[in-house]
């Protein structure tokens, strides 16, 4: 991956804290009045103050993944100033000026790693070259710390605070040359620093999307047609409008929007409970025959059609499979499936809007992705991108669901119906779970043969996933480099395609989280049929340290990292294939497994330990090996994301039941038929162990998460001789 | 209908329909959106308060029920000593990923700890169960209680 720059605006066109934008002129007449004690902007990022506190602005979207404290983290750093100088402040979304702001796919350190420590390391250089400047000293001469320049030869200092006005009318230096600290003096990555918002979240401090309140602010409760893609036929609004406190009913139009099918009616209100009590006395009528025949059954059905006949389209081929399959010693073949799933964030969707006089459109959303909310708002509306300000909140949990931005689209039009009074749209329980962007289904026919000696010398996979005209929709691919098709002579993966009216999406560790599951659970049968586990499996497979290309452009795929992660892992967890625990009470049965995964540009391998008594599946203990690169910038909140990931991929494993679809409609109404995992679900243990390599460090909000699913699979079978081919594994 | 409530030690008159949850007059009528909504079934603790002692789901307890009791909230909760407590641990431990579970799982934690000073495993997840952590920071959860409890150090 090519890392992004960050454009010459980051620095020419800095806010100030009353949110005004300055031109670079104005920043220099500003530089050149008297000195004040006000605030000095050295650019996009970096705030002055006159304590020599420094305001950093974080540009991302803040979801739980630690955002919030990791960019600021690699500003301060190369700014040289002390932790307790920094004061952290949300910025807007504004992608000319920030770069790239996207909490998804784990991009925030790969992408942000250079970026943000050059705008510290440049800012650091313009209060320099100003103390240089006011000393009449060479700027080399002189170092930095705890934020203030030295000169150590003339025995004097400054703090950033009394040369920040000076610096702001230095030249910016060119960033892709500005000098970087060596990782050795690093004094704050590395470091443990904790949540920024967590005193707010103690107090019950105003904070995310769905605590915005704004003066006149209005309510608006959501009536989505039951099922997704089908459209308004028919709506008595008068009982609704009658209620008292109801202010109106908008109709939201349908349409091809870009984040999905947007029929609805929106009841608005000055209450959101009045609002949301107000649907009841809506009668609507809504066409959904062209959604009617998509349910859970069909999908099944359909896919069983499929699996045994050839595929629709081939994903990858190399030798001959079939040739290969016919001359083995040993041929296994085991189908798996997985179900769909909704995200099911705490914190429901919602997003506050107001129309301004002037037809511009403000934001108050709880998005992952405000650049593209900004866009399908703008097709959506007609109305121009620059038209709109977004105002980033903290967000009660992501998972991918908030990439989508659907409820901007929802608000903008409840907004444009009520023009000057901001909308405060918020999805009940029932809306959230029945119009998300869905983790698809997938079936999978694996067939595999091995020679006498136990290679595997033949590999092939039916995917039966969603789609048309040889394409998946969204989230629902199969890469053609997936493991481990890359490294066996003879492969071939096809897919075939399902129809669905169901709107999908990325869920954590999007694909992986399935196909980690379905690819090393197959191996783990394959090692047994070789007659050896499954890390010994896949350090034969791996070969020599190499790096193999992947379908992503610029990411490959290194198998000296995958290999130091799987040893590292065995010897954390003892590994010789038996639990490490003492045998059990008599109807208890325990078992131990083992899952690689690589995403997101982050190498795992996870032990698993399992008790299984009268069927329940109890996780005893969870080993994690990860290389994330060289560094680590925030171990606790490094600590935390793998933990919440491996949590997660227990989840997926053991509690997350399918969402089900019968006539089109999703069935789940709320946490009775869509539990999510609660305490008792939580492992006894678990241990976690960096393995540190010469790459630059990437992300971790995803890459914990895939592994453990097939560790817990393969765990079970170990202890019941029971393989369970789908998800969530159930003993039954 | 107004209906006198007592939060966090105040006194308010709350002109509401009896049936209104409190978890909507507290975010809606009392400006204090601390207390978070969830599921609004009982179903995920989000919306945990402290009624006379006793945590309850907010989202399923009409406002008229409330009328003449004590309420605590997460905006209140650090006056209780224990909720200062627990409060506290949660700082340390750097419990929150979101956090918007939270509120919720401080406040069940706190009536959890108010009824059993040295809460056994069992207690803790008999206490707790019933709040959902989305982002899975039941380890530092259970550190947590188990810190404030006075049972563990880190
Ligand atoms: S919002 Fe009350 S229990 Fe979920
Ligand atoms: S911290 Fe996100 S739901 Fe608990």
């Amino acid at each position: 991956m090519n890392a992004p720059t960050l454009s010459r605006r980051s620095f020419i066109a800095a806010s100030l804290a009353g949110g005004a934008t300055l031109t670079f002129e104005a920043q220099l007449a500003f530089a050149a009045s008297p000195m004040l004690p006000e605030p000095v902007t050295l650019n996009a990022f970096i705030r002055v103050m006159a304590d020599n506190s420094v305001v950093i602005g974080a540009k991302n979207p803040e979801i739980g993944q630690g955002v919030k404290v990791m960019l600021p983290m690699l500003i301060a750093e190369e700014l040289d100033i002390s932790w307790e100088q920094v004061r952290i402040e949300q910025t807007d979304a504004d992608q000319a000026k920030y770069g790239p702001q996207v909490a998804g796919g784990s991009t925030a350190t790969p992408m942000n790693w250079l970026p943000m420590r050059q705008a510290g390391a440049a800012a650091r250089a313009m209060l320099v070259a100003a103390a240089a400047r006011q000393w009449g000293v060479d700027a080399a001469t002189l170092s930095t710390e705890a934020g203030r320049v030295l000169d150590k030869a003339g025995g004097r200092s400054a703090t950033y605070a009394a040369l920040a006005r000076a610096a702001a009318a230095e030249t910016a230096p060119d960033l892709a040359k500005v000098p970087l600290k060596d990782p050795a003096a690093f004094r704050i990555i590395g470091q443990s620093k904790k949540g920024v918002d967590v005193p707010k979240i103690v107090s019950g401090q105003p904070l995310f999307g769905i605590d915005t309140r704004l003066p006149g602010m209005v309510h608006a409760a959501l009536v989505k047609c039951p099922a997704i893609g089908g459209t308004l036929a028919k709506v008595d609004d008068a009982a609704a409008r009658a209620v008292p406190g109801v202010i109106a009913v908008v109709p939201i139009s349908s349409g091809q929007c870009p984040a999905g099918k947007m029929d609805a009616l929106a009841v608005v209100a000055n209450s959101w409970w009045t609002a949301h009590k107000a649907r009841e006395k809506l009668s609507v009528e809504w066409d959904t025959a062209a959604q009617d025949g998509f349910s859970t059954e069909g999908y099944a059905r359909a896919a069983a059609d499929l699996l045994p006949k050839a595929p629709a389209a081939t994903i990858f081929k190399a030798g001959d499979a079939d040739a290969a399959l016919a001359g083995a010693a040993k041929v296994i073949t085991a189908d798996y499936s997985y179900p769909f799933l909704a995200h099911a964030t705490l914190e429901p969707q919602n997003c506050t809007a107001l129309w301004h006089a002037d037809g511009k459109l403000e934001f108050w959303a709880p998005t992952q992705n405000p650049g593209n909310g900004r866009k399908d708002v703008a097709a959506m509306l007609g109305i121009a991108p620059e038209a709109m300000t977004i105002h980033m909140t903290r967000i009660g949990g992501g998972f991918g669901r908030r990439l989508m931005n659907d409820y901007m689209v929802l608000a903008a039009q409840v907004a444009k119906a009520l023009p000057g009074k901001p909308v405060k749209l918020l999805f009940d329980r029932t809306d959230d779970l029945r119009n998300d962007y869905y983790r698809p289904a997938g079936w999978h026919r694996f067939t595999a043969g091995l020679d006498a000696q136990g290679q595997v010398v033949a590999f092939k996979d039916h995917f039966i996933t969603f789609g048309a005209d040889g394409k998946a929709i969204r989230a629902a691919e199969l890469s053609s480099t997936e493991y481990p098709a890359p490294v066996l002579p003879n492969v071939h993966m096809g897919q075939s395609f399902l129809a669905t009216n169901l709107t999908t999406g990325w869920l954590r560790a999007p694909s992986s989280n399935a196909l980690a599951f379905v690819f090393q659970s197959f191996m783990d049968e394959l090692a047994e049929a070789a007659g050896t586990d499954l890390p010994e499996l896949m350090r034969r497979t791996l070969g020599p340290a190499r790096e193999l290309p992947t379908e992503r452009q610029g990411l490959v795929f290194h198998t000296g990292r995958a290999r130091a992660v799987i040893d590292a892992v065995t010897k954390l967890a003892g590994w010789t294939g038996k639990p490490s625990t003492t045998p059990g009470k008599a109807n208890e049965s325990k078992g131990r497994g083992f899952g690689f995964y690589f995403s997101h540009r982050g190498y795992f391998a996870e032990v698993a330990d399992v008790t299984v008594a009268d069927g329940a599946v109890k996780v005893d203990k969870v080993w994690i090996a990860g290389d994330i690169g060289s560094q680590i910038i925030n171990p606790i909140n490094a600590e935390h994301q793998s933990q919440g990931a491996a949590i997660e991929g227990l989840a997926q494993a053991l509690v997350l039941q399918p969402i089900v679809q019968e006539q089109g409609r999703v069935t789940a109404e709320n946490f009775g038929e869509f539990p999510l995992l609660r305490m008792d679900g939580k492992p006894g243990e678990i241990a976690l162990e960096w393995v540190k390599s010469d790459f630059p460090p990437t992300g971790l909000g995803e890459p914990a998460l895939p592994p453990v699913i097939p560790a817990v699979a393969n765990a079970i079978y170990r202890a019941t001789g029971k393989r369970l081919r789908s998800l969530p594994l159930n003993l039954g | 209908m107004a209906i006198p409530i007592t939060v966090n030690r105040k006194k308010r008159m709350v002109e509401a329909e009896g049936d209104k949850p409190l978890l909507w007059v507290l975010r809606e009528d009392l400006d204090m959106p601390g207390t978070k909504f969830g599921c609004g079934a009982g179903l995920c603790g989000a919306c945990t308060v402290i009624l006379d002692g006793v945590a309850v789901r907010s989202c399923q307890t009409p406002i008229a029920d409330a009328a003449g009791k004590q309420i605590t909230t997460i905006e209140g909760v650090s006056a209780l000593p224990v909720g200062k407590k627990v409060v506290e641990a949660w700082l340390d431990i750097d419990v929150p990923q979101c956090g918007y579970c939270q509120a919720g799982q401080i406040m069940s934690a706190t009536a959890l700890l108010t009824q059993t000073p040295k809460p056994s495993a069992d207690d803790i997840l008999g206490g707790m169960n019933g709040n959902i952590c989305r982002c899975a920071t039941y380890v530092r959860i259970e550190k947590a209680i188990r810190k404030a409890a006075g049972l563990e150090q880190a």
